[in-house]
């Protein structure tokens, strides 16, 4: 990994969570849905970083933002399990080996592969994230329709930061 | 020996998913108990102190409203004032008494984190231990309405579990018939305005408009206004009625508080331990 690569994931993790806390933190729609964009840093941690580091990166964004959200280890257990669903996603559908590209990036990856894996990552650590934090079944089917709606704001939201910011090598 | 070893390093995304996942269960389930010792939250002195810096920010834009509110407040009192000066002689004793000596006393706090969006809301304010302030003193607002109970606190800043929060339950009358109910929030339901009064004796009749106040059982002060009934024909389960109230206050505005320093708490919760538990 090269230390271009270190640097702009570290500027990303500060700049995205920065947002997340000031700016969308007090965002919502009828407040049903509420978008948690910072995940986009996760979906973006280059291919070469060992299972290890990607989950203690993961664990340490959601503590991170546990601390801010007064919800101790919910979103780090929402970001762990996003963690999980990404390699598993990856070793899938991708080749041991040869990964031709540094990052999993909209421009570097096509369109129809990132929507599905950032569909997938996010629709789990959405599940998590809003099942942990009601933390009780009375409510399933309104936590259910909250966390659907949000997947859907933070989809929308991902894939329009990466058509704005990484649309430069689209196949 | 070898092969378990080989086998654990093929599959070392799933063994290392669930240590860091039980991790942040075991994390969530401490954090939701009464008692916790762990604080990593807004009471935390760097969290605090960037919350803080961006609420001074924040203040201006609210400037207006604040101003008009704590005028209206201003003159509220001051006709308070007026009334309690022309009071007779023969009572002026009881009055002075309660003056002196009064049970409940107010410490104004200014809000620097608030959050309406989630299911439990909490708010960090300016206050903590230095001030006076301990863990479960309720919390009302200037105008009109409760906010909640104070949750942890640190030595300027203390952390108050808003009435938008599950853990929320606060014992409320209807004004007119004295029924008793337990006010909470966010069943089915995630607008600010509104909350619940649940388990409600089925035999009172509840019409709409009906003021709610505080009942003084959960150790808030009886009376201070919550909110006005909306809507009266709750479905509910049980054998109790629900009714849907829309609250005084307004949580996304709030700029300061009031933390209600009750000066018998600590005797009220020393007596009542004593009672065996059923």
């Amino acid at each position: 990994m090269n230390s271009r690569l270190v640097l702009v994931n570290i500027v990303r993790w500060f700049v995205l969570l920065l947002i997340q806390i000031l700016l969308l933190r007090n965002l919502s729609f009828y407040n049903m849905a509420t978008p948690f964009v910072y995940i986009i840093f996760l979906l973006l941690v280059p291919f070469a970083t060992p299972n290890l580091l990607l989950y203690l990166i993961a664990f340490v964004t959601g503590l991170t933002l546990d601390a801010f959200y007064d919800t101790l280890g919910v979103h780090t257990a929402a970001c762990v399990t996003l963690a999980f669903v990404r390699i598993l996603f990856i070793s899938v559908t991708m080749n041991r080996d040869g990964f031709d590209e540094p990052e999993p990036t909209l421009g570097n990856m096509g369109f129809k592969w990132f929507i599905i894996y950032a569909l997938l990552c996010t629709t789990a650590h959405h599940l998590v994230l809003f099942f942990l934090e009601t933390f009780r079944l009375a409510e399933f089917s309104y936590t259910l329709m909250r966390c659907f709606f949000s997947i859907i704001f933070t989809l929308f939201t991902v894939v329009l930061i990466e058509f704005i910011f990484y649309n430069r090598k689209m196949r | 020996m070898r092969n378990l070893w080989i086998f654990i390093n093929r599959y070392n995304a799933f063994f290392f998913f669930i240590i860091f996942f039980t991790i942040g269960i075991v994390l969530t389930v401490k954090n939701n108990a009464y008692q916790r010792s762990v604080t990593l939250n807004s009471t935390n002195e760097v969290v605090g102190e960037v919350y803080q810096n961006l609420n001074v920010l924040k203040k201006y834009l609210t400037l207006g409203t604040v101003n008009d509110s704590l005028a209206a407040e201003n003159a509220k009192l001051k006709t308070e004032l007026l009334t309690l000066k022309n009071i007779d002689s023969a009572k002026k004793i009881v009055v002075k008494d309660t003056l002196n000596n009064p049970q409940y006393t107010y410490l104004s706090a200014r809000v620097i984190k608030n959050s309406i969006t989630l299911r439990n809301n909490v708010i960090t304010i300016n206050k903590g231990s230095a001030d006076g302030i301990a863990p479960d003193m309720p919390v009302i607002s200037p105008g009109k309405g409760v906010v909640g109970f104070v949750m942890d606190v640190s030595e300027h800043l203390s952390t108050i579990r808003s009435l938008l929060h599950k853990d929320t339950k606060i014992s409320v009358n209807i004004k007119k018939s004295d029924a008793l109910g337990s006010l909470v929030w966010g069943i089915g339901n995630s607008d600010y305005r509104k909350a619940f009064v649940k388990e409600i004796p089925n035999h009172f009749k509840i019409n709409l408009k009906d003021t709610i106040i505080t009942s003084g059982f959960s150790s808030f002060p009886p009376g201070i206004p919550v909110g006005v009934v909306t809507n009266t024909a709750v479905p509910t389960g049980d054998n109790f009625m629900s009714i849907e109230i829309k609250l005084f206050n307004d949580f996304s505005t709030l700029q300061y508080v009031y933390v209600i320093l009750d000066k018998y708490a600590a005797e009220q919760k020393e007596l009542e331990a004593k009672l065996p538990h059923e």
